[in-house]
């Protein structure tokens, strides 16, 4: 990406003043090195998510931002419904709810080297992932409108988990202002016998050593220490969030004239919130949010019940759940009075500071956790949130890595035994129905997540507090 | 443009990278031959179509206001149906009249053990999508879907 027509303000933010029909000024938070190397068509969709009607404060990049449907991916943007601001699905992505859970698991490492192999088994066999894998649950029509209306407290009364769990997730498991009835026919179907499912792609349960700590304090509150043995799971509203997302997209192109609205690029698609398309989808998005809750919290009951087969002293708790393909109604102070916006987050993590009201009293005084996650080889990473408004992008930070290699790139560079066999060589369990999908997952295809993390941190936008080195990965 | 794969009739798919995802191409003589051809090249981004034996027979219909909605829509078709009866599709049969698509696909039950799958389409998209006469011969369609 060019940087000459941005204005560097720090190290780490650079600003676009708006310029033709933009309504507000473009921000890139990363380093140069980052930015440089970032797509130029991430400049072209700041800029045109910049001219979308009731856009507030500026159009963001987070430091791992790269072509998206539309909004980047690593963009974030907030729009005011009293100032005709719209709701985009292209802005929210088709994989709604993507997002990232941590457990912890009162074991250290050395715990688990001499059943490494049997842990990655067991976990392979108990959590379905890939593409035709079948979870063990077959919602009737009553069950799934409770669950798109209860999330992660609707599995919790299914006797996936405990209200414990609820603290430590977005929302707390349970996101409001769902609407089951804006959910089609076909997207029910879809997700009918996948709920418990890991899906494919860049989704992965993983099992990680934390190996550093940032922050000891923060690390303290998230009950993390060095050489503890983490879990994480990466997956989202499976075909449910797909079809809506489909669907909603397509709905919002044929609109779009309707409302006066000029597309530059149709995956922009979006409707005024006030309007009954906006509000329809927002409804199915937020049941969507909540498909992606109990999923995510179903997952975590397969994951304890996995482990303890093996490992009969783990004590499995959850650290935090965050989603980072979402539309958020949130509170933010904008020019001295607090507003009511809705925040697009697409490949970007919610990130409230200290003493957010939101965040569970645990963790009022660090933030809330922030789960930047790797890709296999590579490292993941936790940071905690620090602050909200338009100087931290409306509460917001990176996601993950990015890819730097087409899958198409990566399938010529390696073949899916050969990254099996060199991960074994540095210690790490890779288990996969497909082996052409490690192969297009390979580490060396992103980029350096370390790289992004320390951008954020530098940038304020999160900070850092531990590190996590895979040890067993679940590829769908 | 990769992996082009062309038969008699001068019909041919191939798969162009585009980051994290994948686009779709499919050529033919007519409209309704290169719809044929992307629809291959769609599960072609899964396991090779060979492998995909034609044992069921699904019907699809789809209408649209334009022939760029209607490949969309025909690609998320296909994905729907592949997704919810767990099946794989290797052969297409397509008429377009007007802005009517009318579809049959051949395939089988997903087998992960002779099939490895590689990824999970979730959606067809708008991005890269073109449906029309082709610089060489005949019709072009392709977009890019979301893996």
């Amino acid at each position: 990406m060019d940087l000459s027509r941005f204005v560097r303000e720090t190290d780490t933010k650079w600003r676009l003043e708006p310029f033709g029909a933009m309504r507000v000024p473009a921000v890139v938070f990363a380093d140069e090195g980052l930015a440089a190397e970032m797509d130029d068509k991430v400049f072209q969709q700041i800029v045109n998510v910049a001219t979308l009607p009731g856009i507030v404060g500026a159009s963001y990049a987070m430091p791992d931002a790269h072509w998206g449907y539309g909004f980047p991916i690593g963009g974030v943007a907030a729009f005011d419904p009293d100032a005709g601001g719209v709701v985009s699905a292209g802005g929210v992505g088709f994989d709604i709810s993507c997002g990232v859970r941590l457990l912890t698991t009162g074991l250290k490492r050395s715990d688990v080297e001499h059943c490494q192999e049997t842990l990655a088994d067991v976990l392979f066999t108990s959590v379905p992932a890939g593409l035709g894998s079948r979870g063990h649950i077959d919602l009737s029509p009553r069950e799934m409108d409770a669950m798109l209306l209860g999330g992660a407290s609707w599995a919790v009364t299914q006797g996936y988990g405990t209200s414990v769990d609820l603290e430590r997730i977005e929302e707390h498991g349970q996101m409001a202002g769902a609407v089951p009835a804006a959910v089609s026919d076909r997207a029910r179907e879809r997700q009918r016998r996948e709920m418990g499912t890991l899906g494919s792609g860049n989704h992965y349960l993983e099992v990680q050593e934390v190996t550093e700590i940032h922050d000891k304090d923060a690390a303290s509150a998230f009950g993390l220490a060095q050489g503890d043995v983490v879990i994480s799971i990466h997956c989202g509203s499976r075909g449910l969030g797909h079809q809506i997302g489909t669907e909603f997209l397509r709905e919002m192109v044929i609109a779009a004239p309707g409302f006066g609205l000029e597309l530059p690029d149709l995956e922009l698609a979006c409707a005024p919130i006030e309007s009954d398309l906006g509000r329809r989808y927002l409804g199915a998005m937020r049941a969507a949010i909540n498909c992606a809750l109990a999923n995510r919290q179903i997952l975590t009951h397969l994951t304890r019940r996995a482990v303890l087969s093996v490992l009969p002293d783990a004590d499995i708790r959850v650290v935090f759940d965050v989603s980072h393909n979402t539309c958020k109604q949130e509170d933010h102070r904008v020019d001295r009075r607090m507003r009511r916006l809705f925040v697009h987050r697409k490949g970007a993590t919610r990130a409230f500071g200290p003493a957010h009201p939101d965040l569970p009293p645990a963790l009022r005084t660090v933030g809330q956790p922030v789960l930047i996650g790797g890709s296999m080889g590579t490292m993941s990473y936790v940071m905690a949130g620090s602050g909200d408004g338009l100087a931290h992008a409306f509460a917001s930070a990176c996601h993950g890595a990015g890819r730097s290699m087409s899958r198409h790139q990566a399938m010529k560079h390696w073949r899916g035994r050969q990254v099996i066999d060199e991960l074994r060589s540095r210690g790490i369990l890779i288990r996969s129905p497909s082996a052409r999908g490690v192969a297009e997952e390979a580490p060396g295809a992103y980029k350096d997540v370390s790289a992004v993390v320390d951008a954020a941190h530098a940038a304020g936008l999160a900070r850092k507090v531990a590190r996590l080195a895979p040890v067993v990965c679940v590829k769908g | 443009m990769t992996d082009p794969t062309e038969q008699a009739s001068g019909a041919r798919w191939s798969h162009f990278p585009h980051g994290a995802d994948l686009g779709v191409c499919g050529m033919g003589m007519t409209r309704a031959a290169a719809f044929e051809q992307v629809a291959l090249a769609l599960f072609a981004a899964i396991t090779d179509p060979a492998d995909i034996r034609p044992v069921s027979r699904v019907a699809i219909t789809c209408r649209a206001p334009n022939d760029a909605v209607l490949l969309v829509d025909w690609l998320n078709a296909l994905i729907y149906e592949a997704v919810t009866r767990k099946m794989l599709f290797g052969r297409f049969d397509v008429r377009i009249e007007g802005g009517e698509l009318r579809g049959e696909a051949w395939g089988e039950p997903i087998d992960p053990s002779r099939h490895h799958p590689a990824v999970e389409p979730k959606g067809a998209t708008f991005t890269e999508l073109r449906v029309g006469p082709s610089p060489i011969n005949g019709w072009i369609a392709q977009c890019v879907v979301d893996v």
